[in-house]
């Protein structure tokens, strides 16, 4: 069963006189509990595929349905509602809040839902468990290694339960062996926890843990490869 | 973890810049508090003026002296029904810094006019009786440690006796209680007689006001405009008002007040709008990635932009708050010095209302901006920057 869906999806920008078009009538599908890399050459739209997927923008035509809903159209306030619900973002350079512990980072989320203060304490705790960084809770970013705060970032992104995470990069600023303990990490989040993720990378080898690797090339999907 | 709590955080995200602009904030509000208590202490007076009472005064300046003759003329119009006299000595304690208004009265007709200064009448005997006798408020007599019998040297600015002597000696005879808030009213009497007759002979027979009762309070109007009339055309033409009025002017012979206050307070206010607002304009370009990232966690608009407004209202109301808690401090500390000027020198429930509630309105006013800035914000294109 798709938890994605996208038809026939077009993306144009205008910039001063000049109109970019970064997506040409896309298709595609991927299903529920599939791990997705987007592959391809700087520029050929895979952020701005992911961005449609996360419902933090929208296409110029076409249509995105992800999780069930319909995102084009939505409103700012609903599309806001739908991604607290449904989506997980993880970042190249994990975008914590450096003022706030990891614990404070990752819970919150859960500000945006009507649990009491202890439970999102408790589930806060819970996601830092299976990054494994129970132990660095009361740690601000700052007093992290890059690879731990990429760790608080999808404990972050975890912590609501979404179906689907969406990763920019998420290894882009780690080094081989810290990336490799990521990606391990979102296979983990795949297989035993039956996240969706979609993923952009640059990196032939981080894009070898996903289950599928999907080609954009001046925006268009070129090839799918398993 | 709650939303004020990321507040909180997030204001002390860049601690120097913060604690500075909090202290800027503080110190303008700190001011509010004082100048606004020194403008109310001015207004105590007025306040409590009463409207059975009329000054009659010069009706240019209480620098040019009435004619003593007048009262009897005052005296003979129609609904007035007693009359005191009163005349600006000026004069100085010790140091000029003793400040203090002094008055040449005549004794029990001053007391009868001011009902609600309380006086032993044996010490009123006393002060009629004796040539250079003096009474004070007993709050002045404390603070001065004057025991009765005391000679008080006073030294004579505005009027030097006609020996070409400054110094005026009077005898301590008697301390009355006074409203805390009265300031005309809370003077340091002496004989009229004792008054007129040191002085040069050229300067005699002069006085700074009269007041007068009026039979009827609703009349009072009226008998004021009977009594200017009396000396519409004479060479001391006179301006009769109600205490209230009378206390107004005689503050503005200083200057206007409360126009100096605000004046100076609009200077301090406007700096501070500058300041506070480019301080969150900092801040809120400092995190335009963040507020992105709270948006693509499902905080709405609305929300992102709430939370920059509480910061901003958050940093003004803190900083108002201690400003005030601190005039609140200074007041009480320095009150002992300042009421024996102003009579009264308390900091009121009204200005601590208002000061927070400007605090608010500055906060609104600065986060504005930024809060409609966050408002608008697009995820993707925050999220680039």
């Amino acid at each position: 069963m798709a938890i994605v869906s996208l038809s026939n999806v077009e993306k144009r920008f205008t910039k001063g006189r000049e109109v970019v078009e970064v997506l040409h009538g896309i298709d595609l599908e991927i299903a529920e509990g599939d791990f997705i890399a987007l592959m391809g050459p700087s520029g050929s739209g895979k952020t701005t595929l992911l961005n449609l997927i996360g419902g933090i923008d929208q296409p110029t035509a076409g249509s995105v349905v992800v999780a069930g809903q319909e995102l084009v159209g939505l409103s700012s306030k609903k599309l806001a509602q739908w991604r607290a619900e449904n989506i997980g973002f993880i970042f190249q350079f994990y975008n914590l809040l450096p003022v706030l512990t990891a614990q404070r980072n990752v819970e919150l989320p859960l500000l945006l839902t009507r649990l009491s203060g202890k439970q999102r304490k408790r589930n806060a705790d819970v996601a830092l468990q299976i990054v494994g960084l129970e132990d660095r809770a009361r740690h601000k970013p700052g007093e992290l290694s890059g690879g731990q705060q990429q760790r608080v970032a999808i404990a972050r992104a975890l912590v609501a339960d979404p179906k689907v995470l969406v990763c920019d990069e998420p290894t882009g600023d780690l080094d081989r062996d810290t990336a490799d303990e990521i990606l391990g990490l979102l296979e983990i989040l795949n297989k035993e926890h039956g996240k969706t993720i979609i993923m952009v990378t640059h990196d032939p080898k981080a894009a070898s843990h996903a289950r599928h690797t999907l080609h954009l090339d001046k925006g268009l999907l070129v090839e799918a490869v398993t | 973890m709650n939303k004020f709590s990321l507040v909180w955080s997030n204001l002390f995200r860049r601690k120097v810049r913060t604690f500075l602009t909090l202290f800027s904030v503080l110190v303008a509000f700190l001011l509010f508090a004082l100048l606004r208590t020194v403008v109310v202490a001015f207004e105590g007076g007025v306040e409590l003026a009463g409207v059975d009472r009329l000054n009659v005064s010069p009706k240019y300046s209480i620098i040019d002296p009435l004619p003593v003759s007048h009262r009897n003329e005052i005296l003979n119009v129609e609904g007035v029904t007693a009359i005191s006299q009163q005349s600006w000595f000026g004069g100085s304690y010790q140091s000029p810094t003793n400040f203090f208004p002094k008055f040449p009265v005549r004794p029990r007709e001053y007391f009868q006019m001011y009902s609600e200064l309380i006086i032993d009448p044996a010490q009123l005997e006393a002060f009629e009786n004796n040539r250079i006798g003096a009474v004070v408020p007993a709050a002045m007599a404390e603070q001065f440690e004057w025991r009765l019998g005391d000679r008080i040297p006073i030294e004579g600015d505005i009027y030097i006796k006609r020996d070409g002597n400054k110094l005026w000696e009077f005898e301590l005879v008697g301390t009355y209680e006074t409203p805390d808030s009265a300031f005309l009213s809370s003077a340091f009497l002496f004989n009229y007689d004792y008054f007129n007759e040191a002085i040069p002979e050229q300067m005699q027979g002069i006085v700074s006001w009269f007041t007068i009762r009026v039979e009827n309070p609703d009349e009072a109007a009226e008998v004021a405009a009977r009594i200017d009339a009396v000396f519409e055309n004479s060479r001391n033409p006179t301006r009769s008002a109600t205490e209230a009025e009378f206390t107004r002017q005689f503050a503005s012979q200083l200057g206007d007040i409360g126009l100096m206050m605000n004046g100076i307070l609009s200077a301090v206010f406007f700096t501070i709008l500058l300041l506070t607002a480019n301080t969150m304009s900092q801040a809120f370009r400092e995190r335009i990635p963040e507020l992105a990232v709270l948006k693509t966690f499902g905080f709405t608009d609305f929300s992102v932009s709430a939370l920059v407004l509480a910061e901003s209202i958050m940093l003004c109301a803190l900083g108002g708050a201690l400003g005030i808690g601190l005039a609140a401090l200074v007041s009480g500390a320095i009150a002992p010095v300042v009421e024996s000027l102003l009579g009264s020198f308390q900091l009121t429930v009204t200005t601590m209302a208002s000061g927070m509630a400007i605090a608010v309105l500055l906060g609104v006013v600065v986060g504005l901006v930024p809060a409609i800035s966050a408002n608008r914000l697009q995820i993707v294109d925050a999220l680039r920057k």
